[in-house]
Parts: structure tokens; sequence; C-alpha cells
């Protein structure tokens, strides 16, 4: 049987309050994933850079661990697995916790590639004025590598938007997980999901608009006056 | 010019790179209160090395370097405060390209020397007056030409008051044109009394303010010397044959 489309029933969900709340969901779970993904991501780039092997094997050993396996699984085994051996997270907190440690992963590569591409040369130069070893990373290093980041960590803003809808499979009720409870209702399974799609594609777009805005800001000392450093 | 009171002062200094290779063979040198040194020498004589010892952005393996009485080589030594005392020009110039001119010569006057912003303005305007760039203040480096970022990078360093000034390689980067823009800075420092050591292949500039010559080979110091002696009159064979090769042009 054919049902055709139907604009009213899509309207509804448009405005419908319970999935512009899952929404709000899903970017709540992407600003917490990214951010505390970036500060632990941060530490562990660190101790990847360390000389010393007590710091930089485990740092390895993580980025390893939650580069190489499926967000599904660590949540499925964060939720469903570790209370087998009597460690208990509700919903939120193992969806959270999975954000947060698999982001940190990928931010922590992103960030080390971003300090390692700004010459030695200025650490140099920031350390014969006589700043110390955090004054060189925070005035230094760290504005320098930010510039280098943002195109790469703008993508994995844009990827984790996305990306927080696996939580659903542990029932976290963001965007896509609300989205499948409201089929139940009146069986509009495609204008449901092109509701759903819509909401992703303007979080996305928002966030392209965003990060355009803060490379503009990033690279103004090396906009098209620049005649280059070296 | 010249007082007795020694600002640098490095004994038997010793370096290696890995187990096999030595960088600096018991290198001994004093640099006095007002005094202009020139280290040169061939390339991977070691002479870069031997300056970023000074302030200890090399680590020496063992010997002893003192900057006005402080021990460099001491780990208990707080190497950034004793940096602040001396300023340092790089062979890429370094500037942070992310700040404007001013920005730079500002930054480590308000960071590490505890300036008030205004302060610090002001001291880096008088700077960059001088160096002849006022112009360029709220330019970033990327905009201004070699010659123009390398005076910068002397002001910046002057910013610090600092007790002596090292020079490494500061015209090797720059086209030819721009050499003599940034040799005039450093000639009117030196007769200024400013306590330099200069690595460098300018023998213009070695003749015109150089106390004394430094000539290193395969990380020795094989020879020093007054500029009258050491131009006219070397003592030793490698250097008579280093000159003979640079001064023919």
């Amino acid at each position: 049987m054919v049902k055709g489309w139907n604009w009213e029933g899509f309207f509804e969900y448009l405005t419908n309050y319970y999935l512009f709340e899952g929404a709000m969901v899903t970017l709540g779970l992407t600003v917490f994933a990214i951010s505390s993904g970036l500060v632990l991501g941060f530490f562990i780039a660190l101790m990847r850079m360390s000389r010393h092997h007590f710091l930089s094997a485990p740092a390895s050993f993580y980025i390893w661990i939650f580069r190489g396996t499926p967000l599904l699984v660590q949540l499925i085994i964060i939720y469903t697995g570790l209370p087998q051996l009597g460690i208990r997270f509700t919903v939120i907190q193992s969806t959270l916790l999975g954000l947060a440690l698999c982001e940190a992963a990928y931010l922590a590569e992103i960030i080390r590639a971003g300090i390692s591409a700004v010459p030695k040369g200025q650490v140099a130069a920031a350390r014969a004025i006589g700043m110390t070893e955090s004054q060189v990373m925070r005035y230094v290093i760290a504005p320098q590598a930010m510039r280098i980041i943002i195109p790469p960590l703008g993508n994995s803003v844009n990827s984790v938007l996305k990306t927080t809808s696996i939580a659903s499979i542990i029932s976290m009720e963001e965007l896509l997980r609300r989205t499948q409870v409201l089929i139940q209702e009146k069986f509009l399974v495609l204008e449901l999901f092109v509701v759903a799609a819509i909401y992703y594609l303007i979080m996305t777009t928002a966030w392209d608009l965003i990060q355009r805005r803060i490379e503009r800001r990033f690279g103004k000392a090396y906009g098209p006056m620049s005649v280059g450093n070296h | 010019m010249a007082d007795n009171r020694p600002v640098i002062e490095m004994q038997s200094v010793n370096k290696w790179y890995g187990p096999n290779f030595q960088v600096l063979k018991d290198c001994s040198l004093t640099v006095k209160r007002g005094e202009v040194v020139v280290i040169c020498g061939p390339s991977g004589s070691g002479k870069s090395t031997l300056i970023k010892c000074v302030n200890g952005l090399e680590p020496v393996d063992n010997g002893r370097i003192t900057v006005t009485g402080t021990d460099v080589t001491d780990r208990k030594t707080r190497l950034p405060a004793l940096r602040a005392k001396v300023g340092m020009v790089f062979q890429h110039f370094e500037l942070f390209p992310h700040m404007t001119i001013t920005e730079n010569l500002c930054i480590g006057q308000e960071k590490v020397l505890g300036r008030s912003p205004a302060e610090a303005k002001a001291k880096a305007a008088a700077l960059l007056e001088r160096v002849g760039l006022s112009a360029h203040a709220g330019k970033y480096p990327g905009q201004l030409s070699g010659g123009q970022q390398q005076r910068v990078a002397i002001a910046r360093a002057l910013a610090m008051d600092p007790q002596a000034m090292l020079f490494d390689e500061p015209t090797s980067a720059l086209d030819p044109e721009m050499i003599n823009e940034v040799l005039d800075v450093m000639v009117a420092l030196a007769q200024e009394g400013m306590t330099m050591m200069v690595v460098t292949h300018e023998m213009g500039f070695a003749r015109k303010v150089a106390d004394r010559i430094v000539f290193m080979d395969q990380g020795e110091i094989v020879e020093i010397g007054d500029r009258g002696t050491f131009f006219d009159n070397p003592k030793t064979e490698r250097a008579r044959s280093f000159l003979s090769k640079i001064l023919v042009h």
C-alpha cells in the first residue's frame, strides 16, 4: 500500500516540542563531548609527546583502544557490560562517559598535530625572552596551534553532532531516539525521519557558519596582506 | 669601553650529540662588560651551538658557564629568570606571527618582567622609533620584510633591558640588500657599549666593532684575537685558510 507524503503530519512533527527537546539534548551532548574531549585530549596529547616512556606509552595505548573500536561497542560495554563487574552507570552517565572518552582520543591526535606544527624556533624564542614552560605553551604554542587545530576540530564537531545518535542504542533520549519513539504514534516513518534530518542539517549548518568566523579570527595575522614569515 | 667584570664566562665546555659526535670541545671564553665578541668559523664548527649554551637553550655535558655570576649549568638555576637578562636574536627572526609588532615587544615585558601594559607599550614605541619601524607598530610580522622583521627581533630583545645580547647569524637568512639595515642597528648598539656575542660571517661588521674575534673549527676555539691581529696576522693555519676563503671575493 502506498500512503503518499503527509504534509500535515510533517509540519506537526517539525514543530513538535518533544522532538525539539531531543535536538537540544543532541546539541548538549555534542558540546559536552567536545569540551570534555578537548580538556582530556590536551593532557593525553602532552603525555603522548613526552620523552618519558611511562607517560607516552599509556597515552598511545589509550588512543589505540578508543580510536580502534566503534563508539557503539564502547557504549554497550559501558552500559550493558560493566554492570557484570558491579560497575553501574545510568544511561546519561554512560553516554557522557563514552562520548568524552572516545572524543578525547580523536582530539588528542588533532591537538598533538597542531602543537607539533609550531616551529621549534618559536619555542626557543619564547624561552629566550625568559618565559617559563607554561607561559611558552599559553602565549606562543597554543595560539599558533589553535589556528592549525580549528579546521580538523570543526570537522570533529560536525561529526560528533551526528555520532551522538549512536547513544539511542542504549536508549539515550536524544533526537534519533525520540524520532523512533514518535513513530509509534502514526507510523509516519518518512515524515519523521525527514524532520530529524532537517534538525541535524540545521545544527551542522549553524556550526559551519560559526567555524568560519572562528577561522577568520585566528587567521587574521595571516591575512591576504601577509607575505609569509620564513 | 670594556671594564673588567666578566658578563659571560665559559670554562672548558664540552658537548656531544650522541656518543660519537662532539660538537663542543673544551671551549673557554670570557666576555667582559661592554665587550663585542664576534664568533666565526666554517659551518658545522659549533659556533651556533656555543652561543645557544650561554642562555641554556642548549644544555652542555660538562664545563661551567656563568652569566653575571649565575651558573647556567647548575640544575638549580632558574633558567627563565636568567634568560630574561640575556637578549637573543635568531637567524630566522622568530617573531611571534600571531601577535602584532607592538605585542611582540610587550609580551615579555608584561609576562616575564611584570611591567604594566602602559609602561611596556611606551618602551616598545621608543624601541621601534630607534630601529626606524614606528610606522609598522600595528602590523603583523608576516607583513614586514626580512630586514624589518630582524630589526623588530632586536627591539624585542632590547625591550627586556638585557645585560648582554646574543646574535646567532642574524643576517644569514636575509636578502643581500637588507643586511646593512640590520648591521647598522647592531653597530649602533655596539658603539653604545652593549655587551655582545655575535655569530656571523659579516667580517666588515667584525672589523668595525669587534673587540675580539673568536675563530672556531670542528667544535674547538682555535684562535682568539683582536680585530687587527686576527685579520691581518692570524696565528693559526686553519684561521688563515678560513679567512682566505671568505675574504677573497
